[in-house]
């Protein structure tokens, strides 16, 4: 017979009001374990997702990230190579890398002058073998959304865009849309009204035959020195890109296009490379490795690093939105639980205050009492926390397995909704002690109050 | 050595902005191995003195002397462990803790006395036997009578073997021959055991079964019968 045993027939003794105690606190533990694991899958499926585009981190010039991005010869990084082969040949960093790529991104404007109409995008050019590699980066182990790339292998003149370019493009054929109409035929004033130079190549284009099944497009951009350069590119794809406003100016080509389109015969550039990690944990170790291969080899190149929350803000907001809900839900959750087990306990202390007496009579310490409630309020919170953990990832099962989906706001497809009870171990220890933490709180009042009972006013209570 | 001597002990309680006196100026010396009991009408102090000797209430004046040891001075940890040892309880009401056996309830004062499981079982056995409860033990509480319980709480009063037990109107929820039973079992204990027993009563079976009667009338002892010292 010791403390536990006390406490746990104690429990027992009024099995409807432990009850009643044990399933509060088995709703909120499994009310928190939910929403955290919603917030779980939400966060790290944002984190493989910019991961996946944009890798752990990025090398760029000094000043391209915040000023840069629609001027990419004057932040290009003219030795790439030799940067790439130094990144992937220092052995303290080839063990932590997945992959490492160059990047162009360019801004310009894509036109179909056979439907009449043109927008602006912006283009990213990529080696798509190694993008297709990093698209399967899973280190989370989340339901991942990305789909390889069909430029690898096809030819350089082919691009992939976003669905909304398709639509502005009058691409129908790449869009399973019925709404989707083909543009206008042109006009003598249409050719009228543009500038001579472009009218040119507009005639240029106009005279040269398109290939049937294939989606001829022309790129206009500025070249390193100003003028203007015309590409001709054939639409394989057009790609949901999840993000409408993304969506409606992306574009994807190979980077040689890209350069040849920017650097022209000169050599080329790139503004961007991308190193993927194969753990994002990995990120501190690498990036010193970087900023010393940098500082030792490629000072006069002036670069910096920088990591994919710094990329995507978007990750930083999400994650710190996410995270006040959880702790404004967990918290109202707790406040719950500690007035539910405070009040139980209260009420024991009530009841049994003769009893109080008697076990201090008989030479139990105020230790000794104030150990007892706390150990029936640590037993009502591991038998609460286990029913709650039990019944939290039965109904994380249930919801994983029944297919709801869900658009968020700003995003052009639905994502599958998802709950990681199980998978995420911090969680799950988290809340546990959490709510074992709320459980000793609530019953430290009424224990104490319990020790501090004055003996011969409590015996008075039989 | 006296197992108690109370030198003019006084004791006032405070009800609201009044201070009512509960006892004044007592002296009293309680015999070693006797069955003392503390008479008289409600609201005497008889309780109060009792809690007094028993270290679970201390007194505003005066010097109490309990086994050997003056406790008004011993923090509350020290007190507590000093009852443990020292000190057995019967109540009225007989106190049992309701969610533990017959034998377990007997053993509670042991756990708490740091003795040893073997030799816990050993004493449990021999005390249940003793009080007539033997085939009892496994029993809760609630399934025992009044005169059972009873006797459940003298054998854990004795179990840690102190030299002082006290019973706070031990018959006063019984039937008259099951009180005389428990008066006569308590007696029995006291001899072979050698132990001093301090009651608080106004039953005439227990007066008659005790040593030495102390009167108590308004705080104050009043006349002491039949006394050996």
């Amino acid at each position: 017979m010791n403390t536990v045993s006390l406490a746990l027939r104690n429990l027992l003794r009024n099995r409807r009001r432990s009850l009643t105690t044990l399933l509060a606190m088995m709703v909120g533990l499994v009310a928190i374990l939910l929403f955290g694991g919603y917030r779980s899958n939400i966060i790290y499926g944002t984190q493989t997702g910019f991961v996946q585009q944009t890798g752990h981190l990025q090398v760029q010039r000094r000043g391209y990230f915040l000023d840069g991005g629609d001027n990419p010869t004057a932040y290009g990084i003219a030795n790439y190579p030799q940067l790439i082969e130094r990144i992937r040949q220092d052995p303290e960093l080839a063990p932590m890398l997945a992959v490492v790529t160059p990047t162009l991104q360019l801004g310009g404007i894509a036109g179909n002058f056979a439907a009449g109409v043109s927008r602006s995008v912006m283009a990213i050019g990529l080696i798509p073998e190694d993008r297709n590699r990093m698209y399967q980066w899973n280190d989370l182990g989340v339901v991942s959304y990305a789909k390889p790339l069909p430029l690898a292998g096809a030819a350089e003149d082919t691009v992939i865009v976003g669905t909304g370019v398709a639509r502005r493009l009058n691409l129908c054929a790449l869009l399973d849309a019925p709404d989707c109409r083909p543009g206008r035929a042109h006009t003598a004033s249409d050719g009228a009204a543009l500038p001579d130079d472009i009218a040119a190549l507009t005639a240029v284009e106009k005279a040269s035959p398109q290939p049937a099944g294939e989606n001829r497009i022309e790129m206009l951009a500025a070249t390193a020195r100003g003028a203007p350069n015309v590409a001709s590119l054939n639409v394989i794809k057009a790609n949901n890109m999840g993000i409408k406003a993304l969506d409606d100016v992306y574009m994807v080509m190979h980077l040689a296009q890209a350069q040849r389109l920017i650097f022209g015969t000169a050599t080329p550039q790139v503004t961007a490379i991308l190193v993927q990690l194969h753990h994002t944990w990995q990120i501190p170790a690498a990036r010193a490795r970087l900023n010393a291969l940098l500082a030792e080899h490629f000072k006069e190149a002036d670069l910096e690093i920088l990591d994919f929350e710094t990329l995507n803000p978007m990750y930083r907001q999400t994650n710190e939105f996410m995270g006040s809900m959880f702790s404004f839900i967990a918290l109202l959750i707790g406040v719950i639980v500690l007035f539910t087990i405070g009040n139980t306990m209260s009420t024991a202390v009530v009841e049994r205050t003769a009893e109080i007496g008697t076990l201090r009579a008989m030479g139990l310490r105020r230790a000794g009492i104030r150990r007892l409630f706390v150990c029936e309020a640590l037993l009502l919170g591991l038998a609460g926390s286990a029913l709650g953990v039990l019944c939290a990832l039965i109904i994380a099962y249930a919801i994983n397995h029944s297919g709801w989906s869900w658009t968020p706001p700003g995003y052009s497809y639905a994502y599958l909704i998802l709950v990681r009870v199980g998978q995420d171990l911090p969680l799950l220890v988290g809340s546990v002690l959490g709510m074992l933490g709320v459980t000793l709180l609530s019953a430290w009042w009424p224990a104490r109050r319990a020790a501090k009972l004055v003996i011969v006013d409590a015996l008075r209570h039989a | 050595m006296h197992p108690v001597s109370l030198h003019q002990v006084g004791k006032t309680y405070r009800l609201g902005a009044v201070d009512v006196p509960a006892l004044s100026d007592i002296t009293l010396d309680i015999h070693q191995g006797a069955f003392t009991v503390l008479s008289g009408p409600s609201g005497s102090g008889k309780t109060t003195l009792l809690n007094l000797i028993g270290c679970i209430d201390m007194p505003d004046r005066g010097k109490i002397t309990v086994a050997g040891r003056q406790v008004q001075s011993m923090p509350d940890d020290a007190l507590s462990d000093f009852r443990a040892r020292h000190i057995g309880f019967i109540f009225q009401n007989f106190n049992l803790i309701p969610v533990l056996s017959a034998r377990e309830n007997v053993e509670y004062p042991l756990v708490l006395a740091g003795v040893a499981a073997p030799e816990r079982r050993k004493r449990v056995e021999a005390l249940m036997d003793a009080v007539g409860l033997s085939d009892r033990q496994r029993n809760l509480p609630a399934q025992l009578s009044g005169g059972q319980r009873q006797r459940v709480a003298i054998a854990r009063a004795l179990a840690t073997a102190p030299p002082l037990v006290l019973a706070d109107e031990p018959t006063a929820n019984l039937d008259s021959h099951t009180g005389a039973e428990i008066i006569a079992l308590m007696r029995r204990m006291q001899r072979e055991q050698d132990v001093s027993f301090v009651f608080s009563s106004h039953d005439p079976q227990v007066h008659a079964a005790a040593d030495e009667i102390i009167f108590i009338r308004d705080g104050r002892i009043t006349g002491i019968e039949g006394g050996r010292a």
